[in-house]
């Protein structure tokens, strides 16, 4: 690893997408390494959760290099980038209503990566998720579904994780729930790249964080070191 | 006289299992791709074509004729999914079914170019001639009883690996919702090929019992089409169990009918199938 030790886990190099003539990120490079919480801000429309798209492989078109772990995965298919470690929590979870909890975890081993992460890891970060494992996903509160849909990524044993808003539409008490385990995750060793609405909660988990406005990078560093005023520009644009 | 009506009920209850038998294949491709193959019945009769070369050239026996067929039905559905269908489902309903009518009159006109318009048949042998007493003057054909049991063995066999194993819950989960398997790396385009050759393997099982039931000709497709639709569409869309209901109901209806007038006995099962349709338009099982 001595050779790829400069270099971050994901590194996202230049890279711009398109939606048809409309480039909707622009020149972009991010981040993230091993057990790093790395943050996007950004408002409605700046391009974050079309940048995590091109991570994972389903955005149209992209221009530039993703390298993750020394691999340029442009062209892959997400089914390989899943396969290889990264993983998205989609934003609106996204899960199998008419699936039971434990066949909705299961899908993302299936999908994933090989590694120690398994159902009693799971289990114990939602223990509520045992006691509902036979029930059908569609049947569960928000919050549940979106612990399932945390859990169903974890299983795929991601060197790097992708949260898109993976507190929209919950209550603040289960976002705070949520958020109390970003750090343990990063404590295995995961990156961790988050998409957030809540520019607060996301600065406060995040080691580093870029803002993204009208599809660039328009402010970028540690939190503790830039005042919220200056990203209040940066993020509006001001 | 109750003989008589008991029989043809029990007739109409056999013929229901052929009718399954007809559907389910259909009623996968509704329920988990979402689109039908107009080209449905003219593939049960392409593979009754394909039993009859093996069966009357090679002289193999029907139900070794119909195993051998199983892996390349799998085959044919994987591919046909993979490299053609696959290029117009999710963009436009209306592509699909030109692109399956389209097939649909290949498949006619190709079996007419190579087998002529003559109805054919396959020797079911001893099977086809065996029948079952069971007193009170009610008897019925071993060959019926068969297939009748097959149509539930497969009904169960299918609901088995949909709701308990892995393929399954892969299956359900792109029916459920296509894009988010796509986000999380479960390739829906490989799911639906495997689908559809799950499909195609219940279309062989299919054409090997219509193929000694009754005769077929090239022109044979859309019918059994038709009957398949109407099960489904009884049974409740993308229902297992239902389509057997619905198999059952148009088959004692058009053995009831044919026992008042045989010239009734397509009719009532189609009248039937309307007033099903009028009153529980969302079928009798319905799933969604």
């Amino acid at each position: 690893m001595a050779t790829t030790a400069a270099k971050p886990l994901l590194a996202v190099e230049g890279v711009s997408v398109f939606y048809d003539k409309f480039r909707a990120i622009d020149h972009v490079d991010i981040a993230v390494g091993s057990g790093e919480i790395v943050s996007i801000i950004g408002a409605n429309g700046a391009g974050k959760s079309t940048l995590l798209k091109a991570i994972i492989g389903q955005a149209d078109r992209v221009e530039g290099t993703i390298s993750y772990d020394g691999n340029n995965i442009v062209d892959r298919s997400t089914e390989a980038i899943v396969a290889s470690g990264i993983m998205l929590v989609p934003e609106g979870r996204r899960l199998f209503p008419s699936l039971t909890v434990e066949e909705n975890l299961r899908l993302g081993r299936d999908v994933g990566r090989k590694g120690e992460i398994g159902f009693a890891d799971v289990w114990r970060l939602f223990p509520i998720l045992q006691e509902r494992r036979r029930q059908k996903a569609g049947s569960l509160s928000g919050g549940q579904q979106q612990m399932v849909a945390l859990g169903r990524a974890l299983l795929a044993n991601p060197r790097i994780l992708l949260c898109d808003e993976i507190s929209l539409g919950l209550a603040p008490l289960v976002v705070n729930e949520l958020y109390t385990l970003i750090p343990q995750i990063k404590n295995r060793g995961i990156g961790i790249l988050i998409v957030e609405q809540d520019i607060e909660r996301s600065l406060t988990v995040a080691d580093r964080f870029y803002c993204l406005l009208e599809g660039k990078v328009s402010l970028a560093g540690r939190p503790a070191e830039v005042s919220r005023d200056l990203v209040m520009k940066h993020y509006f644009g001001l | 006289m109750v003989a008589v009506w008991a029989n043809q009920l029990l007739q109409g209850v056999m013929l229901g299992g052929l009718y399954t038998l007809f559907a389910i294949g259909l009623s996968l491709t509704a329920g988990v791709m979402r689109f039908v193959n107009i080209a449905h019945g003219d593939f049960i009769v392409m593979i009754c074509y394909a039993l009859l070369l093996l069966t009357s050239l090679l002289g193999i026996n029907p139900v070794l004729a119909t195993l051998i067929v199983l892996p390349f039905a799998f085959l044919v559905g994987f591919v046909l999914q993979r490299f053609l269908l696959q290029r117009v489902v999710g963009e436009n309903v209306l592509l699909v079914i030109l692109v399956t009518f389209a097939l649909s009159i290949i498949i006619e006109n190709g079996l007419l170019e190579g087998f002529g318009a003559d109805p054919q048949k396959i020797s079911g042998g001893w099977m086809e001639t065996a029948t079952v007493a069971l007193g009170h003057g009610i008897n019925v054909g071993l060959f019926q009883i068969v297939t009748f049991v097959a149509a539930v063995v497969l009904v169960a066999g299918l609901d088995l690996l949909l709701y308990r194993t892995g393929i399954g819950a892969k299956i359900r989960a792109v029916s459920d919702d296509v894009n988010a398997a796509n986000l999380i790396g479960l390739s829906s385009v490989r799911i639906y090929a495997v689908a559809m050759g799950i499909t195609f393997v219940t279309i062989a099982i299919a054409a090997g019992f219509v193929s000694i039931w009754t005769n077929f000709d090239p022109a044979a497709g859309p019918i059994r089409l038709l009957i398949a639709f109407e099960v489904i569409v009884m049974g409740g869309l993308g229902s297992l169990w239902g389509s057997l209901a619905g198999g059952i109901v148009l088959g004692v209806a058009q053995a009831i009918g044919g026992q008042f007038d045989i010239a009734w006995q397509i009719m009532a099962g189609h009248i039937v199938f309307l007033i099903v349709l009028a009153l529980r338009p969302q079928g009798l099982f319905p799933k969604y």
